[in-house]
């Protein structure tokens, strides 16, 4: 997907080609390096990341099992008074989100109210009957939450999408910083850039606070569970359990005994309080979801209705990140909140309206349609730079099934530039904060982790398709 | 700590330790097959394959010919041979991120690069002009990621087990080459003061990196009995069997303090460790060395398993 840079916001340069206030500090550094030194960091980078194992497992390509997220050096900067905006409104979205979960498995008053269609949740498979009238503790659902962002101008930043089951990248945050300022040291005491290093510390509190019935005030006891080392944010999974102090268990790991779910350690079973789950809802426990996972624990569900552990993110939050939900998340947040959503959306048809989707079916060829429940820019269709014979067969997938569809306009995204081998280009990011949630309040580390495609011109920044990092910072006031 | 991680850290060393000690042995074979003709080199090599057990693995893709540099490379780098030195690594280095949170940033960061660095150098057939390098590479490696060891890891149970599984495998990797070896150590075939014998002997001491302190002890005194005293017994040499199982003993114990329990595992090892230690080379002599040998590397094994029972290393 291609879209002109001339018309793209860039975050760096104004219209004029006079650098932005948030770039002064960092361009006035910039133009006293030598090129050829930068170009040689660029290279180190690399081995950097090759030598930490930072690496990233692409499902499907077996050649590159390990391969590593490309990083760019030129970070991506934010001053404070849009970051002050942007967290207000991200609080206010997270909040909106957990008390959205809470009713959707209690009384349902939105739906009541007339503000959300039931059929959205109707087959939704996202939603699970089994959370049906439980509370989970602390009344948490989303104890970690990644909130996509897109910008297209000065003050124009929108909200791409909501990840409420387990947001991954925040490995790629913390380890882009390090880089860059074991790379550039002199460039931090030039720039005064707020911290973002204390997140595992955070996290390990922030789960802590959500301590299930049967923690009974003692120190409770946190593991972070994953598939296992060939999934492709097994990195991360380690990195921070391990920054965090805790196990990193594997389903085999892991069975219930007298109520609680324990891990087989050298000394014995030993209980856990809160498991920080990277295993989707569908394999956590073979009893109630999927009978052929061998990747969660048998009854951990019955366990955790009975207040016997907290599982974060909890089972059953996938259905606020279903991109159908997402299309009334302007709804939902006022009518949790009483606000006005100070995020906005991005504007969304929904296939499933008639109006809709008779819009859509008119202007394929400029409209981005996803599906549904689908993610990681898979199986959509982007309009613009798509043949029409690739439309009009989508065309047909759409009738044949519309409510499985939403679909949004071609956004300008903004830019900034990389380094290339021909100097500073352009790229178009995106920016995903990451946001702790415990009954202590909501948590949002400065920042988060900025993806830039990496080709002139796309718009795709996923890692999965060919996207790359940047280091984000948040100036500090 | 989780029964999978200690797991995985004990095996962990023990496949660095074993690809170290491989380096050492393929190095004491390709020295011995320069100085000698080419139907005493092939008996070299084989001798070589023996100890490591690859025997059935070579001769099924090889027959008998002991060609040197089939030897070398299928030890070091062939697919055919399972528990090839570049399987290890890697098969060290799939642990390191198995137990990456057990582990320090530095340790992990030495087994990745060992791997890396393996990998480019095994990505083609070694030609007897780079042997010694590659050869050099293991060692070097497998020394950075025990100076990231001793360096910079808690002294706690996770270092007790990775440091078991080092003295594990090196015991049986020793015991294995006197088992292999023993005839060379024999008085009554030694060709007392011939050339050759010194030569073998010398060998058997290359192949555990003993040979100048061998000599520096004995000043130069080169006698089977000797050597395989000095093998088994001398607790001073790091990598003879009194000295594995005294550091053994120790980890051991030390893990018996923090956890609080002497389980069956305790028992085992201050059983060899007594044995080792009240040992003579003369009734090692009396006994019958290839026995002795026999029965020490079975009651190594022993105690492996015993360890995986007790602190539950799986299911």
């Amino acid at each position: 997907m291609t879209n002109s840079s001339l018309s793209s916001y860039d975050e760096m340069l104004d219209a004029d080609g006079f650098t932005r206030p948030a770039y002064a500090g960092y361009c006035e550094w910039l133009k006293q390096q030598p090129p050829e030194l930068l170009r040689r960091k660029s290279g180190e980078a690399e081995a950097f990341f090759r030598k930490t194992g930072i690496t990233f497992n692409v499902y499907g390509n077996e050649d590159a099992e390990e391969r590593l997220i490309p990083f760019d050096m030129v970070p991506r900067i934010i001053n404070a008074a849009q970051w002050r905006r942007l967290s207000r409104g991200i609080e206010q979205r997270v909040r909106a989100l957990n008390a959205f979960l809470h009713d959707l498995y209690h009384r349902q008053e939105i739906v009541r109210a007339g503000r959300l269609p039931e059929r959205v949740l109707k087959a939704n498979k996202a939603f699970l009957p089994q959370m049906a009238g439980f509370t989970p503790p602390g009344g948490v659902y989303t104890h970690i939450v990644g909130i996509d962002l897109v910008r297209t101008g000065e003050e124009d930043f929108m909200v791409l999408e909501d990840n409420a089951r387990t947001p991954s990248g925040v490995s790629y945050m913390l380890e882009n910083r390090e880089t860059m300022m074991a790379m550039f040291p002199e460039l931090f005491t030039k720039v005064r850039v707020r911290e973002v290093s204390d997140y595992p510390r955070r996290l390990a509190r922030s789960l802590a606070a959500c301590a299930p019935p049967a923690a009974n005030g003692h120190k409770p006891v946190v593991a972070v569970l994953t598939p296992g080392t060939f999934n492709s944010a097994y990195y991360e999974h380690a990195f921070l359990a391990d920054q965090m102090g805790a196990e990193l268990v594997e389903g085999s790991d892991l069975k219930v005994e007298n109520g609680r779910v324990a891990m087989r350690t050298t000394r014995g079973w030993e209980a856990i309080d809160v498991l920080y789950r990277r295993v989707d809802d569908d394999y956590l426990d073979p009893l109630t979801f999927k009978p052929e996972s061998v990747l969660g624990v048998s009854g951990i569900m019955d366990v955790y209705r009975a207040g016997g552990i907290t599982i974060a993110n909890a089972p059953g939050t996938g259905i606020a990140d279903d991109k159908a939900i997402y299309s009334f998340m302007p709804e939902i947040v006022e009518f949790y909140t009483g606000e006005k959503p100070i995020l906005a959306n991005v504007p969304t048809w929904r296939c499933a309206e008639s109006d809709s989707l008779a819009y859509v079916m008119d202007n394929l060829a400029d409209l981005v349609v996803k599906e549904v429940h689908g993610s990681g820019g898979y199986g959509m269709l982007i309009g613009p730079t798509s043949s029409r014979r690739e439309i009009a067969m989508f065309a047909e997938k759409l009738r044949a099934n519309p409510e499985n569809y939403i679909a949004q306009p071609t956004l300008s995204l903004s830019t900034v530039p990389i380094f290339t081998k021909a100097g500073l280009a352009p790229r178009h990011v995106d920016l995903r904060p990451f946001v702790l949630v415990s009954p202590q309040g909501i948590d949002i580390t400065p920042g988060g982790l900025t993806r830039v495609a990496l080709k002139k011109g796309s718009l795709v920044v996923n890692s999965s398709q060919g996207g790359g990092t940047k280091d984000s910072w948040v100036l500090d006031d | 700590m989780l029964g999978r991680s200690a797991n995985g850290i004990f095996w962990l060393f023990r496949y660095l330790e074993r690809a170290e000690n491989t380096a050492r042995l393929v190095e004491a074979g390709f020295r011995m097959a320069l100085t000698r003709d080419a139907a005493d080199a092939s008996d070299e090599w084989r001798s070589v394959v023996v100890t490591l057990g690859l025997q059935g693995a070579y001769q099924a893709k090889f027959g008998s010919d002991y060609a040197g540099s089939n030897v070398f490379n299928f030890i070091l780098r062939d697919r055919d041979n399972p528990g090839n030195v570049l399987s290890m690594v890697e098969q060290a280095r799939h642990n390191a991120r198995m137990v990456r949170t057990g582990i320090t940033r530095e340790v992990w960061e030495a087994v990745n690069e060992s791997w890396m660095v393996l990998k480019e150098e095994l990505a083609r057939t070694v030609t007897e002009t780079r042997l010694g390098g590659v050869l050099d590479l293991v060692r070097r490696q497998s020394t950075l990621v025990r100076g990231a060891m001793e360096g910079t890891m808690l002294r706690n149970d996770i270092y007790y087990f990775a440091r078991a599984g080092s003295f594990i495998e090196r015991a049986d990797n020793t015991a294995r080459l006197l088992d292999v070896k023993y005839y060379v150590l024999l008085p009554s075939v030694s060709y007392v003061g011939s050339s050759l014998d010194n030569v073998q002997w010398d060998n058997v001491l290359r192949a555990v990196a003993g040979d100048r302190a061998y000599r520096w002890l004995n000043a130069g005194r080169m006698e089977a009995r000797g050597i395989a005293e000095f093998l088994m017994l001398d607790g001073r040499f790091p990598r003879s069997l009194a000295f594995c199982y005294a550091q053994l003993r120790d980890y051991l114990d030390r893990l018996s303090d923090e956890y609080g329990d002497r389980l069956e595992t305790h028992e085992i090892v201050a059983r060899t460790h007594q044995q080792l230690k009240h040992q003579t080379i003369d009734a090692v002599f009396e006994q019958g060395l290839h026995q002795v040998i026999g029965q020490f590397i079975a009651a190594n094994n022993h105690l492996a398993q015993q360890i995986q029972r007790d602190y539950r290393f799986t299911e």
